[in-house]
């Protein structure tokens, strides 16, 4: 019954779209303020009918109801109720629900925080929005229900994949899918601007909160993805440019990118092409990324779902959307071409430098990604393109604009002259190169000249961020949201790459036998393996060994790796054992029973790791600080946002 | 039939029990170095997402004994990589050899940070000439 | 003016090579010994260990090498299929025994029946390293001048058989005989 109730509310969220996008942009169009009110009713209650499906969904995995057909493929009653909830996105269906959950809380959002945007503004994005809700149900009921019964039901289910019952399932996908849904809404904004032929600095001012608000949210899903994996699969490893983590990191960048053509276009009215083709690629990646991993077109352990008929529905999505703003942008774009300059340096020079360097990545990773399908395509066999392509395609770009960061951030607009600054960046230049090149010297040994170029940069980062903050609580000036949010997320930034550069470059690993008893050394860490013993789970069994990490004779810590089994999918897994500290984690992975106690272990030792993810979390902590500055609270007083004030003054 | 195949690889890729071998495999630390560097660049081929290093495969296995064997007796680096190649093709290879059909992944890199660099001097050479604002939009100023 | 059109036109470009690429098989991969000489190979016999097959014993014929193993569902599989090719006598058929436990694929053959002139124990791997072999079940079709000129990756069909392999066969058989 609750199925099929979720089935019914499924079909009238998707028959609610269809109102909120006539009335939404023919309202626009045609200047109806009940027409475009109307749109916002429709909204309110596709999500309501949203919301309705997807906890049915969610009840059917609660009581274990296995003449579903997704919760028999996905769920056991042996399964703790925790990751029963999340299991409902753990597979391709329900990962479809979870977007259009998502998606009609986003537009929900738009709803209730446009106050002070103009009426047909508004009602042309939540008309936009309403189409692509509309495209992801009709897929979704087409060809991926969730409700589907099964006839005869299961006795029980086939178990949420091991891989996938922890607490990182809970947070990761929810974060990662509010951040690719999210960017709908600046591609929204931007449609519909270019419907209503009108981009101004004001529209800036608008849509800025809102991608930073999607960015902020990519950046946590996809720090909480690479930690994850990180330990849950107890590898050391913490990117593997794997196709669907490049799906997740081009709309990453090219968000980054677009917040910062914004402040450009907001400040000054310029870049609005820029801003114009970031925001539509922003969506567009993201919706490439759900086509990457559900159409079987890419390998990747990621990947959905393997079915053409599928890949071929979204990318026939992707073409109407996409390529419907891109034609608007053919027609609309010269529009908008500003008549005003800049000195060569400039806050806006480093801008379009920074668009250029972070549009430059964000391709060269998409040729990464799809090459092998483009030789294989075009019949010219199949290669494989990886971490060493990568790696080396994504610093080309990023270094210099690593070392532009600094400089950048104390930039004036239109003319840059770094009178106050000069000489502090300079200082702080050489005191970042200073102990760029001693301190992981002296503390891990030389390693390369890259190292330490890369630190420098970092380092570089780190102090400069800081000037701005300092002085103005010095002065006693006051630090309005969106400049401390720049500079924390800026930071953020030079976290990271002490991180990545640290772990990259000084990480020791090694694969070894102990029996209890026995002993092995890892960077001046000495890894005792105590003793083993067996462990039951609620729906596992696991051989658990204990080994204690000395260094100097003093004990330092004590890790329970584990090698479990579970009982219905009857994978063994591996849980590491994981010493956290701020400067270095220490990680042991049991691999197989060698007889007589002895068991092949890994262990390594990574420096600094702690920095990566604390370095993007900072910089997403920074995102969510500057979209509370109170300038986006404030009513404009320029632009009227009643429809009769409208009417007289947009052209 | 696919699916079954599909099914029965991923059953024994989707379990992360990492390759890991009961000792390092040399021990002066150059060659390990070596065996470690050569081992993250070979794709496993039938945990497709992973490199021979990380993939508990029993090919994975084995081709890290092959790596093993072909260092020990004395080949180079590039030796080795070809070994690989000439068996399973480019595939196995995570850094694409350099041929006329991946000249434009390897050239891309430079390519682009050198044309994109160019047209931003472009650009920034004729704004330079533009007045300060454009009055039809003076943009919200501020910091 | 023009120069508004690129993004759209690349997009296009974009899609196209998606579609092109939707359907296609990932999971074979392309062999890059077609056309190269068979890999020489000397390894025990499962029948008896203690004597030894070698690839010369084939020279001068056409004959088609299968991988398989006791472990492998698709190997039990396909095995009625290749006792029907062996019954129709066209190429001898040798077995290559790969990564398995030599008591369990004696014990195969003698209950599900022999389809392979020979079958040799490859126990760690290695020939099946040099002929390039990542899945089981493999073929192999050598022609009679050792060069390897078809390789089909999954359990072997009746269909599968006439529309790839007995071509080939007529194509090399007839050169040489």
């Amino acid at each position: 019954m609750s199925a099929e109730l979720g089935h019914f509310a499924l079909i009238l969220a998707f028959c609610l779209t269809l109102p909120q996008a006539f009335f939404g942009l023919a309202g626009a169009a045609w200047r109806r303020p009940q027409w475009m009110a109307l749109s916002r009713r429709a909204a309110a209650g596709h999500f309501v009918f949203m919301a309705v499906a997807f906890a049915c969904l969610s009840y059917v995995f609660y009581v274990n109801d296995f003449s579903v057909l997704y919760v028999a493929h996905n769920s056991n009653s042996e399964l703790p109720t925790f990751y029963r909830f999340a299991a409902v996105w753990g597979a391709h269906e329900g990962s479809l629900m979870l977007w259009l959950l998502l998606q009609s809380l986003w537009t929900l959002a738009v709803v209730a925080f446009s106050r002070s945007l103009p009426v047909t503004l508004t009602a042309r994005v939540l008309g936009v929005l309403a189409l692509l809700s509309a495209g992801f149900a009709l897929f979704t009921l087409m060809t991926s229900n969730p409700f589907e019964r099964l006839w005869p039901a299961a006795m029980e289910g086939r178990d949420l994949n091991p891989l996938l019952q922890d607490p990182g399932l809970v947070v990761h996908p929810p974060m990662q899918y509010t951040g690719y849904v999210g960017m709908s809404v600046p591609f929204a904004f931007a449609v519909a601007a270019m419907l209503e032929g009108k981009l101004d600095s004001l529209w800036a001012r608008w849509v800025r909160p809102w991608a930073t608000a999607a960015w902020v949210f990519l950046t946590i899903g996809i720090t909480l993805g690479s930690w994850w994996a990180y330990y849950e699969l107890g590898w050391g490893g913490w990117w593997f440019w794997d196709p669907v983590e490049n799906a997740s990191f081009m709309p990453w960048l090219i968000g980054a990118a677009l917040i910062h053509s914004l402040a450009a276009t907001e400040k000054r009215g310029l870049f609005k092409s820029w801003t114009l083709l970031l925001a539509i690629s922003g969506f567009s990646l993201s919706v490439l990324g759900t086509f990457l991993v559900r159409s079987g077109i890419i390998e990747s352990v990621h990947a959905f779902a393997n079915d053409p008929e599928r890949g071929m529905f979204i990318l026939i999505f992707l073409g109407c959307c996409s390529g419907a703003a891109l034609a608007l942008y053919a027609w609309r774009a010269p529009l908008f071409r500003s008549s005003a300059g800049f000195a060569p340096v400039s806050r806006e020079s480093f801008l379009l430098l920074n668009n250029v360097l972070l549009v430059a990545a964000t391709l060269l990773i998409l040729l990464g990604t799809l090459y092998p399908m483009f030789l294989d395509a075009l019949n010219l066999g199949r290669i494989s393109v990886g971490p060493p392509y990568f790696t080396l395609a994504f610093m080309i770009p990023m270094l210099p604009l690593a070392f532009l960061l600094a400089p950048g951030m104390h930039a004036s607009w239109k003319r840059a002259s770094f009178e106050r600054h000069k000489k502090l960046l300079a200082i702080l230049l050489a005191l970042a190169a200073l102990l760029a090149l001693l301190v992981p010297t002296l503390v891990y040994g030389w390693r390369s000249v890259l190292t330490v170029v890369g630190l420098t940069a970092a380092l570089w980062i780190v102090l400069s961020s800081l000037i701005e903050p300092i002085e103005r609580l010095r002065k006693g000036h006051s630090l309005s949201a969106g400049v401390l949010g720049m500079c924390v997320a800026h930071l953020g930034v030079g976290l990271f790459i002490v991180g990545a550069v640290t772990v990259e470059s000084w990480s020791q690993e090694k694969d070894i036998s102990l029996s209890p008893g026995e002993s092995a050394e890892v960077a001046g860490f000495r890894f005792d393996m105590v003793g083993l013993r067996n462990v039951s789970g609620p729906n596992y069994e696991a051989v658990e060994s204990e080994i204690a990490i000395s260094r100097d004779g003093e004990q330092v810590a004590v890790v329970r790796p584990q090698k479990r089994t579970y009982r219905v999918q009857t994978m063994p897994m591996t849980e590491a054992g994981i010493d956290n500290d701020w400067n270095r984690h220490l990680l042991v992975s049991m691999g197989e029973p060698l007889g007589d106690g002895a068991w092949s272990l890994r262990l390594q030792y990574k420096p600094m790791v702690r920095f990566i993810w604390l370095g993007a979390f900072v910089m997403a902590f920074g995102g969510v600080i500057a979209i509370f500055d109170r300038r986006y609270r404030q009513r404009v007083r320029s632009e009227a946002t009643s429809p009769a004030a409208a009417d007289a003054s947009t052209a | 039939m696919r699916l079954l195949l599909a099914a029965l690889f991923l059953a024994v890729c989707m379990h992360d029990a990492h390759a890991i071998d009961a000792a390092p495999a040399f021990d002066d630390p150059a060659l390990q170095a070596r065996y470690e560097r050569l081992t993250h660049e070979l794709r496993c081929l039938q945990c497709r997402s992973e490199t021979i290093a990380d993939s508990n495969a029993s090919l994975a296995a084995d081709l890290r004994r092959q790596t093993r064997e072909l260092i020990a007796a004395g080949k180079s680096d590039a030796e080795i990589l070809q070994f690989m190649q000439d068996r399973y093709g480019d595939y196995v290879l995570y850094s694409p050899p350099l041929a006329p059909r991946t000249w434009l992944l390897w050239a891309a890199p430079i390519a682009l940070l050198a044309g994109g660099m160019a047209a931003a001097v472009v650009v920034i050479a004729r704004k330079s000439r533009l007045p300060d604002t454009d009055p039809n939009d003076p943009g919200l100023g501020g910091s | 003016m023009w120069r508004y059109l690129i993004p759209i036109g690349l997009f296009g470009a974009l899609l196209a090579f998606f579609y092109l690429g939707l359907g296609r098989d990932q999971q074979t991969l392309p062999s890059p010994l077609i056309g190269k000489p068979a890999p020489a190979f000397e390894l025990p016999r499962v029948d008896d260990p203690s004597r030894t097959v070698s690839s010369q014993e084939f020279a001068g014929r056409p004959y088609l090498l299968n991988v398989w193993g006791t472990w492998c569902p698709g190997c039990r599989q396909e095995h009625d299929v290749l006792l029907d090719i062996a019954r129709r006598t066209v190429v001898p058929i040798i077995g290559l025994d790969w990564k398995d436990d030599l008591e369990l694929a004696q014990r195969w053959l003698r209950e599900l029946g022999d389809p392979y002139a020979v079958t040799a124990f490859d126990s760690e791997g290695r020939v099946a390293i040099d002929w390039g072999v990542y899945g089981a079940p493999e073929t192999f079709l050598v022609d009679a001048a050792g060069r390897i000129v078809h390789k089909h990756v999954g359990p072997l069909t009746i269909d599968i058989w006439e529309e790839e392999f007995m071509p080939k066969i007529a194509a090399t058989g007839s050169a040489n005989e």
